[in-house]
């Protein structure tokens, strides 16, 4: 697998650390309650097909990515960084 | 036909041509008491003591594929109880206690090897560590065993003792873990189950559920739809598919999970031997080869098969175990899709619909558990009430801070 970094280009998906769904971008207000933390913290999609996650390039420029990928096939599409992400989707 | 020794005897003298398939391949009927969805080791053993001990005997096993094609038969072969949190421990020590006589149960050959289990320390830390867990065994009932490091190397003679990053410095041998032929395991329950009057239907997917007024009703398939008081699924690796179609929503996350075998080697190891370094284990099988594997890929997946980095780094964890491993030639690999909970331990429950079970979250640890994960499950469906042995196995458990997390890495699955 090869992981398109939007700093560094494509880069060996050795160079990357693995977080999870990129569901964990959008954190609950302090105050939303219980509910909506169990569901944040332990509830996935866990789709077959495309799923948005979160890498973490540790041994590249050390930027937090959001990347689509099919998890069946595991092609990568889209790559942006998380912070432009999380910009994006206010 | 009941199996033993005058059997075969019998048999071969009329040139072994009587024998009989081992189940049947029916025809769904229109309805069932109990459906259990997934013909894989734990779906199997659920629909054997179902019938066996709980007195169900009208129920039907839905397979997509073909029985024992999933994860029962892509482990890694190994049975032990060395689990340390209050709800794993009682449960695994129960599963170990079915497998010493599941072959009679059974009256099926399932290859149980107590040929015991090593947990390897490479600091003083780990090594009280392992002593920890090993009282933590011990008070379960089940065994454990300290070794020095000079004991460590009088046993286990073949590894590398004094590796400068990770010397060994002693085990915890777990005597009556060991490994089962995996394949066995699921045609000896479904024989069983068969034999009992279960219906096993394969090639039969289900593409939905019939609920009314918050009970199920019955499973749309492939082969129509189909009836049922109950249902129960264990699908491990396509939880949140099957679940998605009941409108569950759960804290499973997908993953694939590498093993490994080199060609046939003679006799060199005579037990299991887990590598406290990092996630490697290896044992060798009856036909010689050395079965090993390593961790996760690491990121989510439903493709049956892992990528390259792992298996080097899978290698590299056996060379610097054990140096002569290196002379070996590697012969398969596979990958297996593994339900990863959130707190690394399996759910065993109800759900909020009535009649609907759920049967999940095995990580890579399903294989051990297929017994117990059988009775446990079985016993909930026809009482309705948890049996002992799993009854901290809460789906609601993520919601009220009750989890079971044995390697405290917290909600996240890939590093359980």
């Amino acid at each position: 697998m090869r992981i398109n970094c939007p700093i560094c280009g494509e880069r060996d998906s050795r160079e990357f650390h693995y977080r999870g769904s990129a569901k964990l971008l959008d954190r609950p207000a302090p105050d939303a309650g219980a509910e909506a933390f169990y569901d944040y913290v332990y509830i996935r999609e866990n789709p077959t097909g495309l799923n948005r996650e979160l890498w973490f390039h540790d041994s590249g420029c050390r930027s937090w990515i959001v990347a689509e990928r099919n998890v069946t096939t595991h092609e990568f599409f889209k790559t942006e960084l998380a912070v432009d992400a999380k910009r994006g989707a206010k | 036909m009941r199996y033993s020794a005058l059997q075969v005897f019998l048999n071969g003298l009329t040139g072994n041509k009587n024998w009989k398939p081992v189940w049947r391949n029916p025809e769904p009927k229109s309805h069932y008491d109990v459906i259990i969805i997934g013909g894989g080791g734990h779906g199997l053993s659920t629909a054997y003591y179902l019938a066996a001990k709980y007195g169900i005997t009208n129920v039907a096993v839905l397979e997509r594929g073909y029985l024992g094609g999933g994860n029962v038969g892509r482990n890694t072969t190994i049975v032990r109880a060395n689990y340390f949190l209050e709800g794993n421990s009682q449960f695994y020590s129960h599963s170990l206690k079915m497998w010493e006589s599941l072959e009679q149960e059974l009256n099926y050959n399932v290859m149980l090897s107590q040929r015991g289990q090593v947990i390897l320390g490479h600091s003083d830390g780990q090594v009280d560590s392992l002593a920890r867990r090993g009282n933590m065994m011990r008070m379960q009932g089940d065994d454990a065993e300290l070794w020095s490091r000079e004991e460590t190397k009088r046993q286990l003679p073949y590894l590398n003792h004094d590796d400068p990053r990770f010397p060994v410095y002693g085990a915890l041998m777990h005597w009556r873990g060991g490994t089962a032929r995996h394949d066995a395991v699921a045609w000896g329950f479904a024989r069983g189950a068969d034999m009992r009057g279960v219906d096993l239907i394969q090639n039969c997917e289900v593409k939905g559920f019939r609920i009314e007024n918050g009970k199920v009703l019955g499973v749309e398939t492939s082969r129509g739809y189909i009836g049922a008081g109950k249902v129960g699924m264990t699908v491990a690796g396509r939880t949140s598919q099957v679940g998605e179609m009941a409108g569950l929503r759960l804290p499973i996350e997908s993953h694939v999970l590498q093993a490994f075998v080199t060609e046939g080697l003679k006799p060199i190891m005579p037990h299991v031997v887990s590598f406290g370094m990092g996630h490697f284990y290896l044992s060798q099988s009856d036909k010689g080869g050395l079965v090993f594997g390593g961790d996760l890929d690491m990121y989510n997946s439903y493709a049956q098969r892992g990528n390259l980095p792992m298996v080097e780094h899978v290698a590299e964890a056996g060379m610097a175990l054990m140096p002569m491993i290196g002379k070996a030639k590697m012969l398969r690999s596979w990958g297996g899709i593994m339900d990863m909970s959130m707190d690394g331990t399996p759910i065993i429950d109800k759900t909020h619909i009535d009649g609907f079970f759920l049967n999940c979250g095995w990580c890579y640890g399903g294989f051990k558990a297929v017994p117990a994960s059988g009775d446990c499950f079985a016993h909930l469906i026809s009482t309705g009430n948890h049996h002992k042995a799993a009854d901290k196995f809460l789906l609601s458990r993520f919601e009220t801070g009750h989890v079971i997390d044995e390697t405290g890495n917290g909600a996240t699955p890939n590093l359980h």
